[in-house]
Order: structure tokens, then C-alpha cells, then sequence
């Protein structure tokens, strides 16, 4: 009886060793391709990145050049995808958080949609925004490009707003209102002031998800490999240039494709590290 | 105009001169003017907002429908054939996507095998195993996974995973799992390193930090009691998370996973760097392949007919289909947790 007993104990501290073992190598095995993934694109980034890739545009097949009609594009399309996605978001997710409390059924399937939205897989919005904005103007523009990457930035907004919001406490509104202000302004002056923190990592959480962001773009803005000074035209992007280099046979276009790699990856990891700190830092705040 | 009200003058006239009633009534006439100006700016506000949260449902609606009436030419043309068929010829028009669907299935498979034990096991290490100072740094690393863009994992994969799994991985593969019955063909063939076993794995890296950050989230709401009541009859680790967070926090971890899954079988990028974009069936996962989001990725640019483009079109309104049912079903799972706890 004993024995039986001794055995079923190492038995059970024997599998609950087992899984512990498993749980940390699991962790390993994530850390390790995270580890393997950033040292190849570091190292191969570093020894590709020149002055000459912030001063020369992409050079034709097998010749040298830099990125910099790229870098303007992805600039002027990730800025317009935040200047239409952010304050459509942000309008969307206050409306959610603060006027629809009457309206169950509708907030919760906006709610809903906005969650399916959220992980909609981007090629699909690409293809929308190519039906909407390229096909009946009839060529592919800059302007697609922001539109396709606005469409990207407002799930992640509307859904940062919406929780934010909903922490805000209640005694704000109610002592605004008790004296007579208007919603508008409750809501401009006093809610947005004491949720700025979260809204503005949402904001720049979905700028760090477009940064990087290819398949919608090649529909949209697809390439130039001149400066294209409008966004009336097809404009280049860091991500698409990377695509196409990395897929061609020429090293030259493969050490730009690492150099547009490493600033893309480089801008991300910072982006979403310094923001998670902000947000740390002031949660930390409102708590003391 | 209002003669300029100052409150003195109300607060020094006496009731009963007509002076200050007749300011009186006009500062009640400005009250009503300012009181009617803001009700109309607030229903201005609100009718924004509204307006907003529309353009969300909206969106996504419009983007069924534009995917709908942009194949319509090829779900026409070809019908049930377009989903059956294994044809893909540019030259003769004639299309059917089923091995780009079958890709996009297999593909995803593959990383759910590996994607579920591994996010499950980070999960356990993070709310169950690792001492507390650690989780925080620990758990934001794995999260950086989830940041790094899809197109940094295909430049990964094509110029370093894809050497390595020809050199060292496929060979072992082809050698041993190949002499299996029944499941042999499945791991035979050269090892070209592009293929349907690559891109799995790829895919699986990928989706991990999805599952295991959703798993993580929800292991944590398990209430305290619950957990230390089976503590305190003597249980293990292991068997307060099997038999006690997991059965609790079942719903939303299927839903976790069905999140992942989402994922993975939207993702472009990464697969089209490493998946050969070849438009043939083998029964091989170490043969070249295609997937749906990779076939419009690579092809898009060089539809040079009508019914070309419009059957590519229908493939992402095929993607859309798919991929929202899995959503669904992943957000009703984990609004269950939700629900339960009383949010």
C-alpha cells in the first residue's frame, strides 16, 4: 500500500517536472528564433547601410544606388495612413466608450467587426482599396498606398480608444457635466486629457504596424524606382523595394534589401519598445 | 444685440426695478440661445462619432462586397471549377485555385502543430514556472516576435532558414520520416528547402506570439482560490494547470488558437518568400507549393487579362470568407471568458 502510494507521488511529480522542463524549453524555442531572426538582420543590415543609401534613389537591375524615393514613399504613405486612420479611429472608438451606452446590440457588433477587422489578413484590404481607389482612377497612386494603410491603422486605434476610454473613471464625467459643459467638451477637454496616454500608444502602435507593412501596397501605390515627389503617382516603399530586391538575383539589390530591412526593423523595434515605456511609465504615475 | 451683461449689475438691482428684469429676461434669452447652441454642437459630435464607428462596419462590408463584384467574372466563368479545380493556366484563361487553397491549408496546419504545444508551454513558463522578476522581460520578448514585420521573417527565411533546412534539416527528414508507411510520402523528396514544410514552420514562429499571449492573458484570469484550493490539496503544477486553469479557461483558449489560425492563413510576405510559388499538387511537403495570399502577391502585378485578375480577386474573396468564419469563431470563444468573468 506504501509502495503503491510512493509510486503514484513520483509518478506525479515525475510528469509535473516533465511539463515544467517542456514549458521552459518551449520558451527557449521562442526566444531562440527571436534571437536567430534579429542577429541575421542586424549584422547583414549594418554592413549594408551607407550615406549613399539616404542620397540615391533605387538603381535599375545590378547597379548601385540607395533607397531614398523608398524611404520618402513609405514616409509620406505611413503619414497619411496615420492622418486618416487615427482621427477616424479615435472618433469611432469614443463613440463605442462613451455615446453608445443605449445601443447594446449595435456598439457590441461594431465592436465585433472591428475586432474581425482587426485581424483581417492586410492582402485582403489591399485588394479592397485597389477596387475603391486605383481601379476607377485607372493607375496606382501614393494616394491608395495611405488610404489601403489608414484602413490598417483604425482597428488598432478605435480598439486602444474604446478601452482607454472606458478606464477613465466615472467621477470625471459625472463632476464636468454637473457643472453644466456641454458632452463635446467633457469629451475633448476632459476624457481625452486623462486617456491621452493610451490613445497616443494606440496611435503609434499602428504606425508600427504599417511601418513594415507589403502586401496591401502592392496593389495600391505599387513601385517607382524614381523620386516621385506626389503621391499622385505610384510611389515606392521600403517594404515593396525589399520584396522585389531580396526576390531578384543581383547582390547589389540584395545588400539594399537587408539596408531597407534593418531600417524597417530597427524603427519597428524601437517604436513599439519606447511606446509599451511611455505607457509603463505612465500607468506607473496614475497609480501613485 | 444683448446690451453686455455683468453679473454685479444683476447681483446690485433690486427684484422689483424694471431695469433688472428686463436683464433678467434678456440673460435668460442668452442662456437659451447658448443652452440650444450647445445641444446642436453636441448632436453635431454625436452624429460624427456615429458616423465613424459606421465607417468600421462599413469597411469591412465593403470589402466583401468589391472582393464579390471583382471576381464575379471568374465564379461566372467557372464555377464550382474555380474552387476544384487544380488548373492555373495564364495562357489558356483557364483557373481553379484549389492548389493554392489546398496550400493555404496544409501550410497552416503545420503551423498550428507546432505553433499550439510551443505557445501552450510559454504560457505555462509565464503565469506558472518562471519566478515573477522574470515574466515581465520575458514575456515582452516574445512579443516582439508578434512586432517584427512578415517581411523581415520572409528575408530571414529565404537567405538563412532555407539554406539551413536544405543543408541540415530535409536530407534527415527525406532519410528517415520518408521510410514511414502510410505517412512516408508526405517527407520525401530533394531538399530544395523552399516548400509547404518550411513555410509551416515559418508560419508557426510567426503565430506564436498570437496564441500564447491570448493563452497567457486568460491563464491569468483564473481566480486565485480556484488555484490554491488545489494547491492546498497537494496538487502539482502540472495539475492545477490541466485539470484546473485549462478546464476553466478552455473557450478562450480555443479561441486563442483559432486567432492564430486567422493569422496564419491570411499571411503573404513570409510565404511567398519561401513557398516557390509553383502551381502544381505533390504529395510531398518538401515540394514547392503555392497559397492563396502568396498566388495573388506574386501574380497581381502581371495579370495581363480580365478573368485573370478577376480569378485572383475571387481568391482573396475566398481568403476573406475563410478567414472571417475563423475570426468569428475565435472572438464568440474568447468573448465566453469574458462573459463567465462578468465583464
Amino acid at each position: 500500500m506504501l509502495r503503491a502510494t510512493g509510486f503514484f507521488y513520483r509518478r506525479r511529480r515525475a510528469v509535473d517536472l516533465i511539463a515544467k522542463t517542456l514549458g521552459v524549453a518551449a520558451t527557449g524555442f521562442g526566444l531562440f528564433w527571436l534571437a536567430w531572426i534579429l542577429v541575421v538582420t542586424l549584422s547583414n543590415g549594418v554592413h549594408a547601410i551607407s550615406p549613399a543609401i539616404f542620397t540615391q534613389n533605387t538603381p535599375p537591375p545590378g547597379g548601385e544606388g540607395g533607397l531614398a524615393n523608398a524611404l520618402f514613399g513609405s514616409l509620406m504613405m505611413s503619414l497619411l495612413g496615420v492622418a486618416i486612420g487615427a482621427p477616424l479611429g479615435i472618433a469611432a472608438g469614443t463613440y463605442l466608450a462613451e455615446f453608445a451606452e443605449r445601443h447594446h446590440t449595435w456598439r457590441e457588433s461594431v465592436r465585433f467587426v472591428n475586432d474581425i477587422l482587426l485581424s483581417a489578413p492586410s492582402i485582403v484590404l489591399g485588394l479592397f482599396v485597389y477596387t475603391l481607389a486605383v481601379r476607377p482612377v485607372g493607375h496606382f497612386s501614393g494616394w491608395a498606398g495611405g488610404i489601403a494603410l489608414a484602413l490598417i491603422v483604425l482597428p488598432v486605434v478605435v480598439r486602444t480608444t474604446d478601452e482607454t476610454l472606458r478606464l477613465v473613471p466615472n467621477v470625471m464625467r459625472e463632476a464636468a457635466l454637473s457643472l453644466g459643459i456641454p458632452r463635446w467638451k467633457v469629451t475633448m477637454q476632459v476624457l481625452y486629457r486623462a486617456a491621452a496616454p493610451g490613445i497616443l500608444t494606440g496611435v503609434l502602435l499602428g504606425l508600427a504596424r504599417i511601418s513594415g507593412e507589403t502586401a496591401p501596397l502592392l496593389f495600391t501605390s505599387l513601385n517607382n524606382q524614381f523620386w516621385a515627389g506626389s503621391l499622385n503617382q505610384p510611389n515606392s516603399s521600403v517594404p515593396v523595394v525589399v520584396f522585389q530586391f531580396a526576390m531578384s538575383p543581383y547582390e547589389s539589390w540584395h545588400a539594399l534589401a537587408w539596408a531597407g530591412a534593418f531600417i524597417v526593423t530597427v524603427f519597428v523595434l524601437v517604436l513599439s519598445v519606447a511606446t509599451r515605456a511611455y505607457l509603463l511609465r505612465n500607468r506607473v504615475e496614475a497609480a501613485a | 444685440m444683448n446690451p453686455p451683461y455683468t453679473p454685479g449689475e444683476a447681483a446690485g438691482a433690486l427684484p422689483a426695478s424694471g431695469a433688472a428684469l428686463s436683464a433678467l429676461s434678456v440673460d435668460d434669452e442668452r442662456i437659451k440661445a447658448r443652452a440650444a447652441a450647445e445641444t446642436r454642437q453636441d448632436a453635431v459630435f454625436h452624429w460624427s462619432l456615429f458616423a465613424a464607428a459606421g465607417l468600421v462596419l462599413l469597411v469591412l462590408g465593403a470589402a466583401a462586397a468589391s472582393m464579390l463584384w471583382g471576381g464575379r467574372e471568374a465564379f461566372a466563368t467557372f464555377g464550382w471549377h474555380f474552387i476544384v479545380s487544380d488548373e492555373w493556366d495564364a495562357v489558356g484563361h483557364r483557373f481553379g485555385a484549389f492548389v493554392p487553397i489546398y496550400g493555404t491549408l496544409v501550410s497552416s496546419a503545420i503551423a498550428m502543430i507546432i505553433a499550439i504545444p510551443v505557445s501552450f508551454g510559454i504560457a505555462l513558463f509565464l503565469t506558472e514556472i518562471a519566478p515573477t522578476w522574470l515574466r515581465g522581460p520575458i514575456g515582452s520578448a516574445i512579443e516582439l516576435l508578434a512586432g517584427i514585420p512578415s517581411i523581415i521573417y520572409g528575408m530571414w527565411g529565404l537567405f538563412s532558414f532555407v539554406p539551413f533546412m536544405a543543408a541540415n534539416v530535409l536530407p534527415w527528414v527525406d532519410r528517415n520520416l520518408g521510410a514511414i508507411p502510410w505517412v512516408g510520402p508526405l517527407f520525401r523528396g530533394p531538399p530544395l528547402g523552399i516548400g509547404m514544410l518550411t513555410a509551416g514552420i515559418v508560419l508557426g514562429i510567426m503565430v506564436i506570439p498570437f496564441i500564447s499571449s491570448v493563452m497567457r492573458d486568460v491563464f491569468q484570469t483564473v481566480p486565485a482560490a480556484l488555484k490554491e484550493s488545489a494547491y492546498a490539496l497537494g496538487s502539482t503544477t502540472w495539475e492545477v494547470v490541466w485539470k484546473v486553469v485549462l478546464p476553466y479557461t478552455r473557450s478562450a483558449v480555443v479561441g486563442g488558437i483559432f486567432l492564430g489560425l486567422g493569422r496564419a492563413l491570411g499571411e503573404t510576405m513570409a510565404v511567398t518568400f519561401v513557398l516557390g510559388n509553383a502551381h502544381q499538387l505533390s504529395a510531398s511537403l518538401l515540394m514547392p507549393g503555392n497559397s492563396i495570399a502568396a498566388t495573388i502577391a506574386n501574380e497581381f502585378t502581371e495579370a495581363d487579362s480580365d478573368i485573370y485578375l478577376s480569378s485572383l480577386i475571387a481568391l482573396g474573396f475566398l481568403l476573406f470568407i475563410v478567414t472571417f468564419v475563423v475570426l468569428t469563431i475565435a472572438r464568440l470563444m474568447l468573448y465566453n471568458l469574458a462573459r463567465k468573468e462578468g465583464r
